[in-house]
């Protein structure tokens, strides 16, 4: 099952068709196409597109509890109360840092993996089946895995730590800014690599044997085959994945939920969101903060689309 | 494999054009038979990051006072006391309760409407198709706080507040684009031959989908589901943010706020016995569908 190209062209079928028949048997089908496809659309509007609006309208009004519900429109008050102090900047600068940290980990890793799986070995059906596993673990579950992985005393790393008498066996990891991130993004990278290594392991599944017949015959070495043809070609596929587990690492909420709460300067940006709205009970704050999340999210998103939708054009045609 | 990659080999075109994702013996391989020393180290790595965490979870979950706090490398005196705990813990079968009724429901909503939007994205003419698309592509993006949080002001205002059904709504959301997608990658792989007969025949294309299509699209129906259902049971943001008593929780939250038996105890052990628990049936899951799951993966691309 390959990336499917979303524009697929239809051309190899219409002519098969009776082409006197066409035009009447188009409008039937734009007809029916809408009927099947209208409630689906309907459902995202009501589910996705009404609740983001009445967000973009609580965020422009002062709402508290206290005042039994009554709210007051303030204009861009939240935000500028949200944009000028410090808790929406450091939210956003640990988003960042644990989104580039956890993807860049797991590209790379992804690409090994999907390298290991690509060769043919006896080990290989039961290698993918263990590599996929972690993917089956609920985020939640991941969080406390790992958690059990550092727990001063009770964990496999600081005990083994501790017993080689290396540093970091006697910290608390959660405790400690730089080691809590480190768990965060080892329980991302645990759990999302297989996703990464898959669609890259699908990028490298097209590359055709004869792409490196000629390259042998000039002498290349396996390496330099890798480096000059196996990346280039990969790279629409790492791109893909790239952007998938970009988007989703700018999302991040369950992993420090569990593991710190927001604690040591872990707080993401929906976390941030979350705390004001849920424990402060700020609806205006935390609907503002929630619109600059996605705000923030949607823009990182087309600056990824500009800088590579050739690309992803490119995966689709060649994966078709 | 699937029924689709077998019908590959009738389809003509496809079956000149490589196809990435098949598992039949004839599969062109790349390197030998044996690995270079170096490699196999990296494999074992790559098991081991993998199973390593799994193991000390396991190895958590049986163990008790002294011998939990010294993080034994095995369980000395092996206990399957925390699983009691748990399984005696009301609040943990209620969510177990509410986890599977939300998943079951939001994935059987999600794939019927989808499956038809995916089959007139994948076949028929249709304006805007593109940019339909890529609407309901970049849904799948959206940071779900900014659904959560205008959802739980809603919610506490109509009465769905801390409710299973104020919770499959929202759900919806990233559910509903996801099969829509995935499944679009599906219909996409059934010959077409099947359908123009069936439009010989006079079928309208809503006859062709009911009688041809949803038949042989079987295996992707079942991949899709698989995909939502674990997607709306890993989700965890929606959950946390629209439930508050044990009602509604569904498993992710139960765990993240369950505490030990008592104040003294490290109520880790109790912890990963939950966490082992709700790891179980999604593990057998994927090794039963492993090769649905990978294609499904690829397929959609999109993060299950």
């Amino acid at each position: 099952m390959a990336l499917k190209s979303l524009s697929a062209s239809r051309g190899v079928n219409s002519r098969g068709v009776n082409s006197r028949g066409v035009s009447g048997r188009d409008r039937a089908e734009r007809r029916v196409a809408i009927r099947m496809t209208a409630p689906s659309l309907v459902l995202m509007a009501l589910v996705a597109a009404v609740p983001i609006g009445y967000a973009l309208w609580l965020s422009l009004n002062q709402y508290s509890v206290r005042t039994a519900g009554l709210s007051r429109f303030v204009g861009l008050e939240n935000y500028i109360t949200a944009l000028s102090g410090p808790h929406w900047w450091a939210a956003f600068g640990q988003t960042f840092l644990f989104a580039g940290l956890s993807v860049s980990l797991e590209l790379v890793l992804g690409t090994a993996m999907a390298l290991l799986l690509n060769l043919a070995f006896k080990g290989r059906a039961l290698l993918r089946t263990v590599v996929l596993l972690p993917y089956a673990v609920v985020t939640v579950v991941s969080a406390i895995t790992w958690e059990t992985m550092f727990a001063p005393n009770l964990g496999l790393v600081t005990n083994v730590l501790s017993t080689l008498g290396l540093p970091g066996g006697d910290v608390v990891w959660l405790g400690e800014h730089g080691y809590a991130m480190a768990v965060i993004v080892l329980a991302d990278v645990w759990k999302t690599t297989p996703f990464a290594a898959l669609i890259i392991l699908a990028g490298l599944q097209v590359i055709s044997a004869e792409t490196y017949e000629a390259a042998e015959l000039d002498g290349a070495s396996k390496w330099q085959a890798f480096v000059h043809i196996t990346l280039p070609l990969l790279r629409p596929a790492i791109v893909l994945a790239a952007i998938f587990r970009t988007m989703d690492a700018l999302r991040v909420f369950d992993l420090p939920f569990v593991l710190t709460r927001g604690a040591n300067g872990t707080e993401s940006m929906s976390m941030l969101a979350y705390t004001q709205l849920r424990e402060n009970r700020l609806v205006g704050e935390g609907s503002a903060l929630s619109i600059l999340t996605f705000l923030t999210v949607m823009a990182v998103s087309v600056v990824y689309i500009r800088f590579a939708g050739g690309n992803i054009r490119e995966v689709a045609k060649e994966e078709q | 494999m699937s029924i689709l990659t077998a019908q590959r080999t009738t389809a003509a075109p496809a079956a000149q054009r490589r196809s990435p994702k098949r598992s039949s013996p004839k599969r062109r391989l790349r390197g030998e038979a044996k690995l270079h020393p170096i490699v196999w180290v990296f494999v074992f790595a790559v098991m081991g990051f993998s199973l390593i965490p799994f193991y000390w979870l396991v190895n958590t979950s049986l163990k008790k006072g002294v011998s939990l706090s010294k993080g034994e490398l095995y369980p000395s005196q092996p206990t399957l006391e925390n699983y009691l705990v748990v399984f005696q813990n009301p609040e943990f079968l209620l969510a177990l309760r509410n986890s599977v009724i939300i998943a079951v429901v939001t994935t059987t909503v999600a794939l019927v409407f989808a499956s038809f939007a995916a089959y007139a994205l994948a076949r028929l003419k249709m304006r805007r198709k593109a940019m339909i698309l890529t609407l309901i592509l970049s849904v799948t993006t959206f940071p779900a706080i900014a659904i959560a949080a205008p959802m739980f002001s809603i919610w506490r205002e109509i009465g769905l507040y801390d409710t299973l059904l104020g919770l499959i709504i929202p759900k919806l959301t990233f559910a509903l684009p996801l099969a829509i997608y995935t499944l679009t990658s599906f219909f996409k792989e059934i010959p077409r031959e099947l359908e123009e007969s069936a439009y010989m025949d006079g079928a309208t294309p809503f006859t062709a989908f009911r009688k041809v299509i949803l038949p042989l699209a079987v295996p992707g129906l079942a991949t899709t589901a698989i995909l939502v259902f674990i997607s709306v049971w890993n989700e965890f943001l929606l959950a946390v943010t629209l439930t508050t008593s044990p009602e509604a929780r569904p498993v992710p939250v139960a765990i993240a706020f369950f505490s030990g038996t008592s104040e003294f105890d490290q109520p880790l052990g109790t912890i990963s016995a939950a966490s082992v628990i709700i790891t179980v049936p999604l593990v057998i899951l994927v090794l039963v569908c492993q090769k649905r799951i990978v294609s499904g993966m690829t397929a959609g691309a999109v993060k299950g």
